[in-house]
C-alpha cells in the first residue's frame, strides 16, 4: 500500500476515528451505566464518566442476580450459554466435517441426492421449523436440558459446505499416496485431511461459537426454568420487570459481561481465523 | 524383486470410453521399463492400473507371481512417485517417509533406520525435521524418492516425477533415478511424455498411442528401427524425416521397395554431398531455416515437389520439409539448394498407412 501524505492521511484518519467512536460509544456507555448507582441513572443524572460501583455491581450481579423474584446469579447463566455455545460449535464441526467427508471421498448410492437435501436445509433455519423441532424435543424429554438446547441446532449445512469445498481443493494424489501407504479410510481422515482442515476448523469455530452464544429464540423456547437460561434471555428478562424499578446498572454489567467469551474466543483464535480465511497452501 | 506382467490388460470407463486397448509388456526382474507416448496415450492410466489405484477391466496384472487385479494398492508391495510428489504438507521430511512404515506396524528403531539410510542416499538428512513447504522443488523430489524406497517394495513406480523441475534440474534428477533404481536394482515402471527421458533411462521402452502400445523394446533398437511411422516421429529429436515415396524423384530411386508408401530418413543420417550412394536417396532442398545449437546444426530444407501428406503423426514436419542435422556450426546460407544424401542403410521404409515396416 501506498503511504498517503500529509491531510490526506489526517483525513483518512478522522474518518476511521469517527467510525470506531460510532461502535464503540454505546459500549463505553453501557460500561459506565454499569458502575453507577441505580438511583442516579433512574434520575436521568448519569454522567458519561465511570461511577463507583464497579466492584460491588459485578460482584452482585455475576453471584447474587438481581433482586427481583427471578434471583438467578448471571455466573451461571454464563456457564449455561457457554455450554450451549460450545457443544454447538463443536458439534457442528464433528458432524459437517464427517458428512463432508462421506460425501466428497465416497461413492454410495443416492450421494448427491443427500448432498442437495443437506444444501436444501440451508433454507430451513430453526425459525421455521420450529414447531415440529420443539416437539421432538419435548417428545424425547430434553426441555430443559443442555442436550435440548444445542442439539436441534447441531446440524449444518453452511459448514458441511465448507468443508465439502476445502476437501475438493486437496489433491487426489495425497489420498492416492496414503492408500499406497497402507493408510484406510479412518487413518487418511485422522492424519491427513483433520490436520489440513485445522485452520478452517479454527476459522469455523469462531463463526459458529459466536453463532451459538448469540442464540435467543431457541433457548427461550425451551428453557422454563431459571437455572438453565442462557445469559440472552436473562438479559431480557431482567429488563422487564412488573412492579419494580429496572436495575439498570446489573443489566449493563450482564450485558458487559455477555460480550466477552465472543471477544475472547476471537482475540485467542485470530490468527487462525485469518489463516483458515486466505489460506491457499497446502 | 519380481516381475511385472500385464497380460491383454484393457481399461472401459463407464461411458464407455477404451483408454486401455489390450496390452501386453513383460518386466523382468530388476529392469528398468518406461512407459512414453504422447499426452491421453493411456500411459497413466496403465501406470494407475498397476499400482491399483484405477480398477481393471480386462486382463491380469502380475506382480511377482501374483495377480494382483483386486488386490488393494497398500498390499500390491509396490511404491508410487507423483508427479506433484503427493508429499503430506502437514508432516516433516521424516514423517512423510516414515508414515507407510507406521501404518504396517514396523516398530520405531528400524523406521529409523531405514528413513536414516534413504536421507543419507538422497542427502536429505540435515532437513528430516523441516516441512514440505520450506523444501525446494528438487528436494521435494528427493523425499517422494525416499518415501518409496524406504518400503523397500517389489517395483517402484514413477508418474512423470520430473515433470515439475527446471530443465537443468531434471537432468540432474534424471541420472540420480538411474543410479539409484541400479544400486537397489528394483523393478520400475516409469512414465514419461519425454522422449529424451525415456530413451536415457529405459531399459525396456514401451511406446504408446491411443491406449495401445506400439512397440515394445530396447530403447536403440526402437531408434535403429521403428515398427510404425508413430513412433519414429516420437523416438528421436528432431523428428524422423517422413516422406511418400510416390513422386518420381523418390521412386525411381528406391527401385525396389514398390509397396512401401512411407519413406522415413532421421535428420542425423544425412550428408551434404553431391554424389547419390549406390540404393540410397538424394535429395535437392533449398535451405529455409538454421539452427546452430553448437556441437551441431540443423539445417530446414524444402523440397521443391508438390508433397503429398503422410500418415498424421505427433510432431510432424510441414509436407515438403526436410530437417538435416550436420555436425559443427558450418552451413550453408538461406535461401541456397543443396543436395543431401543418404545411404540404403539409413532408410526406413513403412507401409502406406505407417502401422508396418518393410524391411527392404
Amino acid at each position: 500500500m501506498v503511504e498517503e501524505e500529509g491531510f490526506r492521511r489526517y483525513v483518512a484518519h478522522i474518518i476511521l476515528w469517527i467510525g470506531i467512536a460510532i461502535v464503540a460509544f454505546p459500549v463505553y456507555l453501557a460500561f459506565v451505566a454499569s458502575t453507577q448507582d441505580n438511583a442516579v441513572i433512574a434520575n436521568g443524572q448519569m454522567s458519561l464518566l465511570p461511577g463507583g460501583h464497579f466492584f460491588q455491581t459485578y460482584y452482585q450481579t455475576i453471584f447474587v442476580g438481581t433482586s427481583g423474584s427471578t434471583r438467578e446469579p448471571v455466573g451461571n447463566m454464563m456457564l449455561n450459554s457457554l455450554i450451549m455455545a460450545l457443544l454447538i460449535a463443536l458439534g457442528k464441526i464433528a458432524i459437517s466435517i464427517i458428512s463432508a467427508y462421506a460425501i466428497v471421498y465416497f461413492r454410495f448410492p443416492f450421494r448427491m441426492p443427500i448432498f442437495w437435501i443437506i444444501f436444501i436445509t440451508l433454507m430451513l433455519p430453526v425459525e421455521v421449523r420450529i414447531y415440529p423441532t420443539y416437539k421432538i424435543v419435548a417428545d424425547l424429554h430434553m426441555l430443559d436440558s443442555y442436550a435440548g438446547l444445542s442439539l436441534p441446532l447441531i446440524a449444518s449445512a453452511t459448514a458441511t459446505l465448507l468443508f465439502r469445498q476445502f476437501f475438493m481443493t486437496v489433491p487426489d494424489e495425497l489420498l492416492e499416496a496414503s492408500r499406497i501407504d497402507g493408510a484406510g479410510p479412518f487413518r487418511f481422515f485422522w492424519d491427513t485431511l483433520l490436520p489440513l482442515s485445522r485452520t478452517n476448523m479454527a476459522a469455523l469455530f469462531v463463526i459458529l461459537f459466536i453463532l451459538g452464544w448469540n442464540q435467543y429464540l431457541w433457548p427461550l423456547l425451551i428453557t422454563t426454568r431459571d437455572d438453565m437460561q442462557t445469559i440472552q434471555i436473562g438479559i431480557r428478562k431482567m429488563i422487564t420487570t412488573t412492579d419494580a424499578l429496572t436495575e439498570w446498572p446489573i443489566v449493563m454489567a450482564t450485558a458487559m459481561l455477555a460480550m466477552l467469551p465472543p471477544v475472547f474466543v476471537v482475540i485467542a483464535m485470530q490468527k487462525l481465523f485469518v489463516r483458515g480465511l486466505v489460506e491457499t497452501e497446502k | 524383486m519380481a516381475n511385472v506382467t500385464l497380460r491383454s490388460v484393457r481399461k472401459t470407463y463407464p461411458g464407455g470410453f477404451e483408454a486401455i486397448k489390450g496390452v501386453d509388456v513383460d518386466v523382468g526382474d530388476g529392469q528398468f521399463c518406461v512407459l512414453v507416448g504422447p499426452s491421453g496415450c493411456g500411459k497413466s492410466t496403465l501406470l494407475r492400473m498397476v499400482a491399483g489405484l484405477e480398477t481393471v477391466t480386462g486382463g491380469e496384472i502380475d506382480i511377482g507371481g501374483r495377480v494382483v487385479n483386486q488386490v488393494e494398492p497398500a498390499d500390491r508391495d509396490i511404491a508410487m512417485v507423483f508427479q506433484n510428489y503427493a508429499l503430506y504438507p502437514h508432516m516433516s521430511v521424516y514423517n512423510n517417509m516414515a508414515y507407510g512404515l507406521r501404518n504396517r506396524g514396523m516398530a520405531e528403531a528400524e523406521i529409523k533406520t531405514r528413513v536414516e539410510e534413504a536421507a543419507r542416499v538422497l542427502e536429505l538428512a540435515p532437513m528430516l525435521e523441516r516441512k514440505p513447504r520450506q523444501l525446494s522443488g528438487g528436494q521435494r523430489q528427493r523425499v517422494a524418492m525416499g518415501r518409496a524406497i524406504v518400503r523397500q517394495p517389489k517395483v517402484f513406480l514413477f508418474d512423470e516425477p520430473l515433470s515439475n523441475l527446471d530443465a537443468k534440474l531434471r537432468i540432474a534428477m534424471r541420472v540420480e533415478i538411474r543410479k539409484l533404481q541400479r544400486r537397489l536394482n528394483t523393478t520400475s515402471i516409469y512414465v514419461t511424455h519425454d522422449q529424451l527421458e525415456a530413451m536415457t533411462l529405459a531399459d525396456i521402452l514401451v511406446v504408446m498411442n491411443g491406449g495401445q502400445v506400439e512397440q515394445v523394446g530396447n530403447p536403440l533398437a526402437i531408434y535403429e528401427k521403428p515398427a510404425t511411422t508413430f513412433v519414429a516421429s516420437f523416438i528421436g529429436a528432431p523428428p524422423m524425416n517422413l516422406m511418400s515415396t510416390r513422386p518420381d524423384e523418390i521412386k525411381s530411386q528406391l527401385g525396389s521397395a514398390g509397396e512401401a508408401g512411407i519413406l522415413g530418413i532421421r535428420p542425423e543420417d544425412f550428408v551434404i554431398t553431391d554424389q547419390t550412394p549406390a540404393g540410397g536417396v538424394a535429395l535437392s532442398l533449398i535451405v529455409e531455416a538454421i539452427e546452430r545449437v553448437g556441437a551441431e546444426t540443423f539445417v530446414y530444407g524444402s523440397r521443391q515437389q508438390e508433397e503429398q501428406r503422410v500418415a498424421a503423426t505427433p510432431g510432424e514436419l510441414p509436407p515438403g520439409e526436410v530437417i538435416v542435422r550436420i555436425p559443427g556450426t558450418e552451413a550453408p546460407g538461406i535461401g541456397q539448394t543443396i543436395r543431401v544424401a543418404a545411404v540404403r542403410a539409413k532408410l526406413h521404409l513403412f507401409s502406406g498407412d505407417g502401422r508396418k515396416r518393410i524391411e527392404a
